[in-house]
């Protein structure tokens, strides 16, 4: 009895080393998956990705969908958005856009949680760049077939 | 009547400093006392203008905490302290002017600004945000009045090429000049931050 359940336990522990040493090793290419560290060892340490320019068009950018925050197409380095200012709405806000001839906050903006329109940007949609942010002259990160809503159809 | 002069005897301090500058010089020679002079108008001439330079420099400016804790912080977030070219403009380049005349009137007006720190006006944060609309328009009424000076120290507008702008740059700066606008106009809160209130006193005040 005492033999029989030692060589259990052999067979199991030499099938167990077996597997373990036929397996294919994980790492960080197993199989097609790669991230986005790219062929870099964990130790190593890769190139620094590319420096970027804005994209700064005249006009605006197309949008993927309906409700997407339009795109900032300007510099906007440096501009304050805090408690006491934001100089966002100093050409965007109603009267500023008639004269700076820029487009105005939606009025989506001026009505808080509750639905209660305000006469001022609502302190939720207060920080612009939450949402609307520029653009880069950036590669994609990964190769993509990524369509708008208009496309899509 | 009662002679209040003093005797030849015991004449008091100030004459006897008067006679004494008075009465030609025994021991030296024309050209030695000039000498002397112009050595001693250059050393204090110099002396003056070096002291008064030495109230110029950012050390000194940031020597007090109101400064060094608020508008010098905000500075250092901004393109005059760090920019593609390193050209930087301390707080001297844009606060003093940089012509004598002008320079020593903002001087004198600065033993004010020595009271409010005695009286620690602006000492504490609260403090400072509750006065900070007041002290910015302080500078925005004085820059417009002497047509943004300082500013033009260094930017020259008449040399701007505008064919190196952004198109939003080339068209403001374009149409400000049309207008008759000054550097301030539109350049509020390139150096520190803005304070709350900013766009409806300008509304209620004056252009941008």
């Amino acid at each position: 009895m005492n033999r029989l359940v030692l060589v259990i336990i052999g067979g199991a522990v030499a099938t167990a080393a077996l597997v373990g040493a036929l397996a294919p090793q994980v790492n960080a290419q197993s199989g097609n998956v790669q991230s986005l560290r790219g062929a870099v060892a964990i130790p190593e340490q890769g190139p620094p990705p590319d420096l970027k320019k804005q994209n700064t068009t005249s006009g605006r950018f197309n949008r993927a969908y309906r409700q997407q925050p339009p795109m900032v197409p300007h510099k906007i380095d440096h501009y304050q958005i805090d408690l006491r200012v934001n100089q966002c709405l100093r050409c965007h806000d109603w009267p500023y856009n008639v004269e700076e001839n820029a487009p105005k906050v939606s009025e989506t903006h001026y009505m808080n949680r509750d639905g209660v329109a305000l006469d001022h940007v609502t302190r939720s949609r207060w920080f612009c760049t939450q949402c609307h942010v520029p653009q880069d002259n950036a590669r994609p990160l990964v190769r993509n077939q990524f369509k708008s809503a208009v496309e899509v159809e | 009547m009662i002679d209040h002069r003093k005797s030849d005897d015991s004449p008091g301090l100030l004459v006897r400093v008067w006679r004494g500058l008075a009465r030609p010089s025994a021991r030296y020679s024309l050209g030695y006392l000039l000498a002397v002079g112009v050595v001693v108008g250059v050393v204090g001439w110099g002396g003056f203008n070096w002291a008064m330079e030495l109230t110029n420099t950012e050390t000194f400016c940031i020597s007090c905490h109101e400064m060094r804790d608020n508008v010098y912080a905000e500075y250092k977030e901004t393109i005059h302290y760090a920019n593609r070219t390193g050209v930087r403009a301390i707080c001297s380049d844009c606060h003093v002017p940089k012509e004598w005349v002008h320079k020593v009137v903002r001087k004198v007006q600065a033993t004010n600004e020595l009271y409010h720190w005695a009286l620690g006006t602006i000492g504490t944060p609260e403090k400072f945000e509750a006065k900070r609309l007041t002290l910015a328009r302080n500078v925005w009424r004085s820059m417009k009045r002497t047509d943004s000076r300082e500013c033009r120290n260094c930017h020259e507008f008449d040399s701007m090429d505008f064919t190196l702008q952004q198109s939003r740059a080339q068209i403001r700066h374009a149409e400000g000049k049309q207008e008759g606008k000054t550097c301030i106009d539109c350049h509020k809160g390139i150096a520190h931050r803005l304070p709350a209130g900013t766009f409806e006193s300008a509304q209620r005040n004056g252009p941008r």
